[in-house]
């Protein structure tokens, strides 16, 4: 088992040579990867799990009666096992969709249509990537639900004063929030914020896009009733994310899209639904890529989330003093737990600006409002650049964005 | 900063810095926005005419660097010329950011400082985002002269 899998000394060196990609160049110099909060590199480890099941054990899944399709239908189920250790649930409750977007909108879809009722409220918070806002409000028009918007505070944290006026009517039936905030860094308090709705008949559904990547999730501790994530973000590869539900929860609902592999049975007039998690997975699954992310899953696990979330603490409390250092660059997000996403802006220079010109001395950020346009808006602004880190992000590199960004004021004469 | 010589040239950050063809326009002839949400540039138009002619452009950016020198410099390039001048002109513009050639004519003299953006797949629509501004104005005002 790999969580039995004994934490070594966390040596960044050792895991940046795990990685092909970061000895490439950019522009003729060495890339400096500072946007793994939109999509991580992946781990040697990774590629070559992928490539092994397409050379040796690939067929189609759960169909085949021949050997490479039994081999190939237990890795695939093999990985939904690592996902289910991961968060601390069962297999049962891990339902395979393309990433954390699809897994909202397969809530609101089914969850949403058949438990909420015309009148019942949806709340979400302000800082919320759009992923956990367009389904919504779809859902909003769709079936007659109101979406509440709950406030953040200056920090960029839940306005907990708020939420209680939120909730205030008891008509709200389901509490939507991030984990960790794209923007903001932030980590919200989520097992509170669990007991909070439960408090108050509502269910919980958690953002975990950012914050799978960077700390342990123990989903039975939280007593989340839905989570999501992108394989991609945790070193995995593109098209494969996961979808927890309680199983319970799961039972009761319908099926998301119809076809192969979630049914129970077809006759011309009608047909019945194959038990979660299969029931949600129609059509052929990405195997290749549930392979990948076990893969991914194994090799941070090896790591161990004390030493990643230790290394990546360290980089977040370095970007914050060595960006104040400089003048005219304001960051954003000041929640006391807060995580390895630092937005900031540049005073007089646009981001777009910002990361043309640190992209061509090899440096990568973020420029936009980074899928949260309404809370960029909140926020008074159009546009932000993003540094995020990820385990194979040094202190150096750091410092390059902070040499970077003095070049950028160099050429805008500030 | 020699690497990036070839798209933050003096003129180009003379421009962003210090605009000539900004502020409103009162009276004008047609306005129009474009805005770009995925960056939040944001451009507004105004265009007064003289004898069929554009007498004036002020336009309003809200932008990056190359937004708002692009804008002016458009600016520069348009003033006095007719709608289907105009038109040619903004093929040849935008002919020019996607493939970086430079035409061969006059009125480029300033534009060409914005040759360069070519290699910044990412950043074009930031310099085509007033010429779509300044043709939906030009629209409008057809519509007006028809309607
Ligand atoms: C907080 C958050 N939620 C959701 C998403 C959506 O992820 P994906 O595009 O992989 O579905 C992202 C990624 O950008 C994110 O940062």
């Amino acid at each position: 088992m790999s969580a039995a899998v004994k934490p070594v000394v966390f040596d960044v060196e050792r895991i940046r040579s795990d990685f092909p990609i970061l000895s490439e160049l950019v522009h003729g110099k060495k890339l400096v990867f500072l946007d793994s909060a939109a999509s991580a590199q992946k781990p040697r480890a990774v590629i070559d799990a992928m490539v092994r099941t397409m050379e040796t054990r690939y067929a189609n899944v759960h169909r085949g009666l021949h050997w490479m399709s039994e081999r190939c239908s237990d890795d695939y189920e093999n990985a939904r096992d690592k996902v289910a250790a991961f968060l601390n649930v069962a297999r049962e409750e891990i339902v395979f969709v393309r990433n954390a977007t699809e897994g909202i909108n397969l809530v609101a879809q089914t969850f949403g249509r058949a438990s909420l009722k015309p009148g019942d409220a949806v709340v979400v918070s302000e800082m919320e990537h759009h992923a956990n806002l367009v389904p919504w409000q779809m859902l909003r028009d769709q079936h007659g639900v109101e979406l509440r918007i709950v406030k953040i505070t200056g920090a960029g944290e839940i306005d907990w004063d708020d939420l209680e006026r939120q909730f205030a009517d008891g008509r709200v039936r389901l509490l939507a929030v991030t984990h960790m905030s794209n923007v903001l860094g932030t980590y919200t308090p989520v097992e509170r914020l669990a007991k909070f709705a439960h408090d108050h008949g509502a269910r919980i559904l958690l953002d975990g896009a950012q914050a799978v990547v960077h700390r342990a999730v123990d989903l039975r501790a939280i007593d989340a009733d839905f989570y999501v994530f992108s394989g991609h973000k945790l070193y995995g590869p593109t098209g494969i994310g996961v979808l927890y539900g309680k199983r319970a929860l799961l039972d009761a609902m319908p099926p998301f899209l119809g076809g192969g592999d979630m049914i129970r049975s077809v006759t011309y007039e009608s047909s019945t639904w194959a038990e979660p998690p299969y029931r949600f997975e129609a059509g052929t699954p990405a195997i290749v890529e549930a392979v990948g992310l076990g893969a991914a899953i194994d090799y941070v696990q090896a790591i161990g989330f004390e030493s990643i979330a230790a290394h990546e603490r360290s980089l977040t409390d370095h970007a914050m003093a060595v960006l104040a250092a400089i003048e005219g660059v304001e960051t954003l997000g000041h929640a006391q737990d807060r995580g390895g996403v630092v937005a900031f802006t540049l005073d007089g220079v646009h981001a777009h600006d910002v990361a043309t010109l640190l992209d061509k001395q090899g440096i990568a950020v973020r420029a936009g409002h980074h899928c949260a346009e309404p809370l960029t808006h909140r926020l008074g602004l159009d546009s932000t650049a993003r540094a995020s880190f990820g385990i194979y992000t040094t202190h150096a590199e750091i410092d390059s964005l902070a040499a970077g960004l003095r070049r950028v004021q160099q050429v805008f004469g500030r | 900063m020699s690497e990036t010589d070839d798209l933050y040239q003096a003129l180009i950050m003379e421009r962003a810095r210090s605009p000539h063809h900004t502020g409103g326009l009162d009276p004008f002839d047609a306005e129009a926005e474009g805005d770009n949400p995925m960056c939040g540039d944001r451009v507004r138009i105004r265009i007064s005419y003289d004898h069929g002619l554009i007498g004036d452009l002020r336009h309003e950016t809200r932008g990056c660097a190359i937004c708002v020198s692009s804008a002016d410099l458009m600016g520069d390039a348009v003033i006095g010329k007719s709608g289907p001048e105009i038109d040619e002109l903004a093929e040849a513009f935008d002919a020019m950011v996607i493939d970086g050639r430079v035409p061969d004519r006059s009125d480029f003299a300033n534009l060409r400082a914005l040759a360069g953006i070519h290699a910044y797949r990412s950043r074009h629509r930031c310099a085509i985002l007033p010429w779509q501004a300044l043709r939906a104005a030009l629209g409008r005002t057809m519509e007006y002269q028809n309607g």
